[in-house]
């Protein structure tokens, strides 16, 4: 008799090994399901560590610093003396809100303009063509935009206004910061006026209306929601960005805004201490983490409102 | 009489083309206007940063004389970041996505923790760096080490992978599923040998593109305090380090013009490894679409 490995062995030793692989995959099986969960809880932790942090840090900076100057104060000036010290967050606000409302009258029209062109007028081809350059400006890194508008938009618009501009100022940093965000708005608002149905466009163009009216009259309201989170998504992305601002933006947190001189945000404000020498423990040192609450709150509330735009108010079709 | 005034039909009907005429010009010069941006910053940085572009550029330290001057450290630097952020961020991030499609229950648990990576991803990136340092480099005492970046980084870049991970799971048909069901296969080998292979084409495109916005990330690694200015490479998980982008933002920052020159060129590296890992995205997205 030939020897076969499978058939030597005893009957009793093969049930044993059967029984083994299967209580090996029998605990996999029960793990698995647990090794996935920590994995997914890790998210509600690093929200949960990013409040704990900013909570923190904050309580200990308004123990040295009371909450009534730091809403009321309208002079950001922490670097000189303890006593001296002006902690306005007014300030840095406002910086933030200049350079914000500067991207979006840059951005919304003509990403907006643009959303138009890809969902109604642009044929697959063009479509096809414009997307993935959409694409590649929006995955462009903040730093070379950056750059761009410290070298390029700066200069460029110092030879347009008459007058001329500060090499730091609101006005170049803020229309970077909306091209910048001209690919998002036009990504989403397309998504929204490509779900609305063809059958309502061709109900309207059989009655005669022009591609045009179509689009604003038609398609446009139907896809509002989608758009307008589209708008709250942009405005939130400007509040946080951070390092077209501070190369381009200045270090001069001020109420009183002029968009051709030198600002500063809250970003710009927490990279400025990052890159000084401060020391950790000082006030200064909390106090970032007191712009940052602020700043997670601002862009809190504009991601909760997109949410509830989008969810309240859309059409279903 | 006739009820229709044909004339004043006629005038508006050419009101109504002109304006629409007119709108589609406006509506194609918004969109040639992005076209034309990218198409000037590209122009832009190759005027300014071919001159210092060279071998020695991508070998030499970072230096005070421009001639001399080189992004090795960064560069080793942003590679060290990756190793952290690429594996951590991927088994976070696909675990999260394959327990929420495959595991969890549909209730209130489950729904929080979806809200809750949607509004990670809004969070700014700089605050994700007022984590790390509090976090990894304080509590934990890391350190402004690799480790303390790239654990962040890999923070910042989870929801992007739960997402994709989560679409790239959802396209994998439900009948091979079942047919694995059929075949007396249990849930986690379905996952294992079916589900995950089908879904990793897609995985793996989402996790590629969120490590691209790592790489050109900068604002956190700043926070947590990378160095500036780096004349060594990192040894170890726990050695300092500087990456790509914080060396851009240091020679931008000076006032110098040869600086400015040496940030392009070190833009166009940048701007080369981002090309070349969208690229590998595009190319699996290609090849494994077909099939499903």
């Amino acid at each position: 008799m030939s020897k076969d490995p499978i058939n030597d062995k005893s009957i009793r030793s093969m049930i044993q090994e059967k029984k083994y692989a299967r209580s090996q995959s029998a605990v996999m099986e029960k793990l698995a399901p647990k090794i996935f969960l920590i994995c997914a809880v890790i998210s509600i932790f690093t929200t949960l560590g990013i409040i704990f942090t900013l909570l923190t840090e904050t309580f200990t900076f308004f123990n040295r610093v009371s909450i009534v100057e730091f809403l009321t104060n309208t002079r950001w000036f922490p670097f000189t003396s303890d006593k001296n010290a002006d902690y306005g967050i007014l300030a840095l606000v406002m910086g933030t809100l200049t350079i914000t409302a500067i991207a979006m009258v840059v951005a919304i029209p003509v990403g907006l303009a643009a959303a138009i062109y890809l969902s109604e007028y642009a044929s697959a081809k063009t479509r096809k063509f414009i997307k993935p350059i959409l694409e590649v400006l929006a995955g462009v890194p903040t730093i070379v935009y950056g750059f761009f508008a410290l070298t390029f938009v700066t200069p460029l618009l110092d030879k347009i206004i008459p007058g001329g501009i500060s090499t730091f100022n609101a006005l170049s940093p803020g229309i970077v910061v909306g091209i910048m965000i001209i690919p998002m708005i036009a990504s989403l608002s397309e998504d929204a006026m490509n779900a609305v149905p063809n059958s309502m466009r061709e109900a309207a163009l059989a009655l005669g209306a022009t591609r045009f009216e179509v689009a604003v009259t038609v398609v446009l309201p139907a896809a509002l929601s989608g758009v307008i989170a589209s708008f709250v998504l942009g405005i939130s992305r400007a509040i946080g960005e951070t390092m077209i601002v501070t190369i381009a933006g200045g270090s001069r947190p001020t109420t009183d805004i002029n968009v051709t001189e030198s600002i500063q945000t809250m970003t710009a404000y927490i990279v400025q201490v990052s890159q000084g020498d401060t020391g950790y423990g000082t006030t200064i040192y909390y106090s970032i983490y007191a712009v940052g609450m602020t700043l997670f709150l601002f862009t809190l509330m504009m991601n909760l409102l997109a949410q509830f735009i989008s969810r309240k108010f859309r059409e279903e079709y | 009489m006739s009820l229709i005034n044909k004339e004043i039909v006629h005038k508006r009907l050419i009101k109504r083309m002109t304006a629409n005429r007119f709108a589609k010009f406006g509506f194609i010069l918004a969109t040639s206007f992005s076209l034309m941006v990218l198409g000037v910053l590209i122009y832009r940085i190759l005027v300014e940063g071919l001159h210092y572009l060279s071998f020695e550029f991508i070998t030499n330290f970072a230096s005070r004389i421009p001639e001399r001057a080189g992004i090795w450290a960064a560069l080793l630097g942003t590679l060290w970041i990756m190793a952290v952020t690429a594996p951590v961020s991927f088994i976070l991030g696909v675990g999260t996505a394959i327990y929420l499609e495959e595991y969890a229950k549909k209730n209130a648990f489950t729904k929080f923790i979806q809200i809750n990576i949607a509004n990670l991803a809004g969070v700014p990136s700089i605050v994700f760096g007022l984590l790390g340092l509090t976090i990894f480099v304080r509590l934990a005492g890391l350190g402004s080490s690799v480790l303390a970046g790239g654990l962040t980084m890999s923070l910042l870049i989870l929801p992007v992978i739960v997402v994709a991970s989560q679409e790239a799971i959802r396209t994998v048909p439900r009948e091979i599923r079942e047919a694995s069901f059929g075949m007396g296969a249990t849930k986690w080998q379905t996952i294992r040998r079916i589900v995950f292979p089908a879904a990793l084409p897609g995985i793996l495109t989402g996790t590629i593109l969120a490590l691209s916005r790592a790489v050109g990330e900068t604002a956190p690694l700043l926070v947590l305090g990378a160095l500036a200015y780096v004349a060594f490479v990192p040894e170890n998980l726990f050695s300092q380090f500087t990456v790509l982008p914080i060396q851009l933002y240091n020679w931008t920052s000076r006032p110098q013009e040869e600086f400015h020159m040496l940030a392009a060129s070190g833009i166009i590296i940048l701007m080369v490894i981002l090309l070349i890992m969208n690229s590998i995205a595009v190319f699996i997205r290609n090849k494994f679409h077909k099939r499903s």
